[in-house]
């Protein structure tokens, strides 16, 4: 299995530089009295995980636990962060493109939390601001984009017109027809069934805040829907996941995202099947 | 029909699942399915009316009818009348009070295992507080074997759970290292694979067979694919010890995992034949949870303690060696938050242990529910008293593949130290055979001198 077999020094605190394989670093406890660190630490190179954290007694120490802690606060407030769709259509228009704003069924963060299916319905005004500029005579669109909160509005606000703007000019410059962006409040991946629906959009390309983890709190999802609508199954679209600047990057997340919808509009269809092609 | 009178107020439930979901104490998936009370005088009233149904009754009403359903076939054809024989005259709620008799004892709770449907016991459970459920859980004892003895009284396993989010062979074995050095991997060094794919699958099990191997380890390990990808494995050679599957208490759910019970007897079969237990041949390590069920839209109008209870009548069939509750996976429209989460951690566990399951639990939570690590340390306590066969061990309590929180290498110590719970025994002498702990059960200051860390350079990982 190896390249690198494991090396620790033949004699307890001898050091080695750490390009030296495997080395075991003295105990450091920072000065600490009651933390007692482990000799093992230098197996964090080969995993994030987190491992060799020191106690004290059978407990953390203190500079892990509020490490832990740090984490789960950005985590949670993430999930609580507020949704501000007049931020993300702002950004919109700098870059020229013109947005509609809806919402859910789900009222709140908390319904939102306890009632999946209320996030993956339009309430009946949004519904009624899709169906009249349905009616307005605009062009069929090729593919529409949903801007979505999901469990993580920072995601969106942070990452979302990058992305939506890299492959939106692709597409364009090909001749594709793109609807209108539309801002979606409280939303559920499914949301953009509707949405592409009441648009008539022959795809949907919903980008949404991922469920926060320890080590990101602003990751995107983005899921794509040949010929949305309601009742479409999640084995029916493709998802990329993860992506941030630190994850997968906006340009290799549009490249993806570019080859999908062309492919999608070649094959008429989307999600496992388009995936094994 | 069933009725209940509350002052000037009647209160009607149409059948015996209705009454038993709306007898379930609050959760955010049972009003996600429809099936909640509507009210909290609603819940006592179906309480109270429930505490009154014999428990002959669960034998003539099938809550998912018999002819659709392989899960409640193995529940009336499996159903022993003679083990049920001491508390056949009774209702549900002279049931409890039977449980929480002095009287009782552990084996006489461990007789009754086979002549107790799950539907009774989640229906005693409804009605049982969280006090009621330590009481009774802590009475039963369900001892497995395979290369050591779990569920020993006084005694608390863990499995390590060292997963990597690209299942590198090195990370993994980085975190196993870290678990068993802060005396972790009694009850399974199990990993959840990020590829199920048999290669990886078979990659996974040598390099933990060869660790196992070289320092001795008492212990098994255990690659959670698909049932299907781990017999692929199997037949193409791996060192298989335990085969995983996450199972469910209807037929429907299970096909939607890909499974159905005849798959669970051959994999069951197959594990036999490779007879690598040296102790005893446990050979199945199965998960389950709440909500799954409706999480596949399968659960029939019952609530999902209900579900998980009758999943258990599936995992007892094929003699476990592990079986754990992932509690608070599957985020809050199931589980809305600690109290919730709690309530269900107790349910399971007794559920599991009055049915003679040896049953863990994964204590944990998702960032998107009302939880923290508070949350956890007093689920983690309660169970620990109520006698949980092991919980898991991820590195910080931070499972950096799955996205979620757990219980960490300090939880196991911390739990282990303040109720005076021992590792199993033969991992245990192996603990102090390696000097991780002493004597006395606890952690040594580990240093190059340790055999593990001395044998480091030798372990091409």
């Amino acid at each position: 299995m190896p390249e690198e077999p494991a090396s620790i020094p033949p004699e307890p605190g001898e050091t080695h530089s750490p390009d030296e394989g495997l080395t075991l670093a003295n105990p450091d406890s920072g000065g600490d009295a009651s933390v007692i660190e482990n000799p093992w630490q230098s197996l964090r190179r080969f995993t994030p995980a987190r491992i060799a954290l020191g106690r004290t007694g059978h407990s953390l120490p203190t500079r892990e636990l509020l490490n832990f802690q740090l984490a789960h606060a950005q985590a949670r407030d993430a999930v609580y962060s507020a949704f501000d769709p007049n931020l993300v259509a702002g950004q919109l228009a700098e870059r020229g493109y013109s947005s509609l704003q809806v919402h859910s069924q789900a009222t709140d963060r908390t319904a939102f939390l306890k009632r999946p299916d209320l996030g993956r319905r339009l309430n009946p005004t949004a519904r009624e601001t899709l169906l009249e500029y349905a009616s307005q005579g605009h062009p069929t669109p090729d593919l529409v984009f949903v801007l979505g909160d999901g469990l993580s509005a920072e995601a969106i606000h942070r990452h979302a017109v990058p992305v939506l703007d890299l492959t939106a000019q692709a597409l364009q410059a090909e001749g594709w027809q793109i609807g209108p962006v539309v801002i979606a409040s409280q939303s559920r991946v499914a949301l953009g069934d509707e949405i592409g629906q009441l648009l008539k959009a022959g795809q949907v390309a919903i980008l949404i805040g991922e469920r926060p983890g320890l080590s990101a709190a602003d990751s995107l999802g983005i899921y794509l829907t040949y010929q949305p609508h309601v009742g479409r199954l999640e084995s029916e679209r493709n998802c990329i996941s993860n992506v941030r600047p630190e994850g997968l990057s906006y340009e290799a997340a549009s490249s993806t995202l570019l080859d999908l919808v062309k492919r999608a509009k070649l094959f008429h269809y989307s999600g496992v099947k388009l995936k094994e092609q | 029909m069933y009725h209940q009178t509350l002052g000037r107020k009647s209160y009607s439930f149409p059948d015996l699942k209705t009454l038993l979901a709306k007898a379930t104490p609050d959760r955010s998936g049972d009003h996600l399915a429809g099936v909640a009370a509507e009210n909290a005088a609603e819940r006592v009233a179906a309480q109270l009316c429930l505490a009154e149904v014999p428990l002959q009754r669960f034998l003539e009403e099938p809550l998912i009818p018999y002819e659709i359903d392989e899960v409640t076939r193995l529940i009336f054809d499996t159903f022993d009348q003679s083990a049920f024989g001491p508390v056949s005259h009774l209702n549900v709620g002279e049931f409890r009070n039977w449980l929480l008799s002095d009287e009782r004892t552990s084996a006489e709770l461990a007789d009754l295992a086979p002549g107790l449907m799950p539907e009774m016991v989640a229906a005693v459970s409804k009605i049982m507080r969280n006090q009621d459920l330590i009481t009774v859980a802590r009475k039963c004892q369900v001892i497995t074997k395979f290369r050591n003895t779990i569920g020993l009284p006084g005694r608390l396993s863990a499995r390590l759970q060292p997963n990597h989010p690209t299942d590198d062979l090195k990370g993994v074995a980085a975190s196993i290292l870290d678990g068993l050095l802060y005396g972790c991997g009694d009850a399974v060094i199990g990993i959840n694979p990020v590829t199920d794919d048999h290669r990886v699958l078979s990659d996974l099990l040598k390099m933990i067979d060869d660790l196992r191997q070289r320092f001795e380890i008492p212990a098994q390990s255990c690659v959670l694919g698909h049932v299907t990808t781990q017999l692929e494995a199997l037949r193409q050679g791996a060192p298989v010890d335990l085969v995983f599957q996450s199972i469910a208490g209807t037929e429907a759910t299970n096909r939607s995992f890909g499974i159905n019970l005849r798959m669970l007897e051959e994999a069951r079969e197959a594990a036999l034949a490779l007879n690598r237990g040296t102790l005893g041949q446990n050979v199945m390590y199965f998960e389950t949870g709440q909500g799954s069920a409706l999480s596949a839209d399968a659960h029939h109008g019952l609530d999902q303690q209900t579900c998980e209870a009758r999943a258990y009548a599936v995992a007892r069939h094929f003699k476990p060696l592990l079986v754990n509750t992932v509690v608070g996976f599957i985020g809050p429209e199931y589980l809305f938050d600690g109290k919730q989460i709690t309530r269900a951690g107790l349910e399971d566990h007794f559920c599991g242990k009055l049915l003679g399951l040896p049953m863990g639990c994964d204590v944990c939570y998702t960032n998107h529910a009302e939880a923290d690590q508070d949350d956890m340390d007093n689920l983690l306590t309660l169970l620990g008293v109520a006698g949980c066969t092991y919980f898991m061990g991820v590195p910080g309590a931070d499972d950096i593949m799955l996205s979620y929180q757990s219980t960490s290498f300090h939880d196991i110590r911390y739990l282990r130290s303040v109720l005076k719970l021992r590792p199993a025994p033969e991992f245990e002498e192996w603990l102090v055979k390696m000097g991780i702990t002493g004597e006395d059960g606890e952690l040594t200051r580990i240093d190059f001198h340790n055999p593990l860390i001395r044998s480091l350079p030798e372990f091409t990982f």
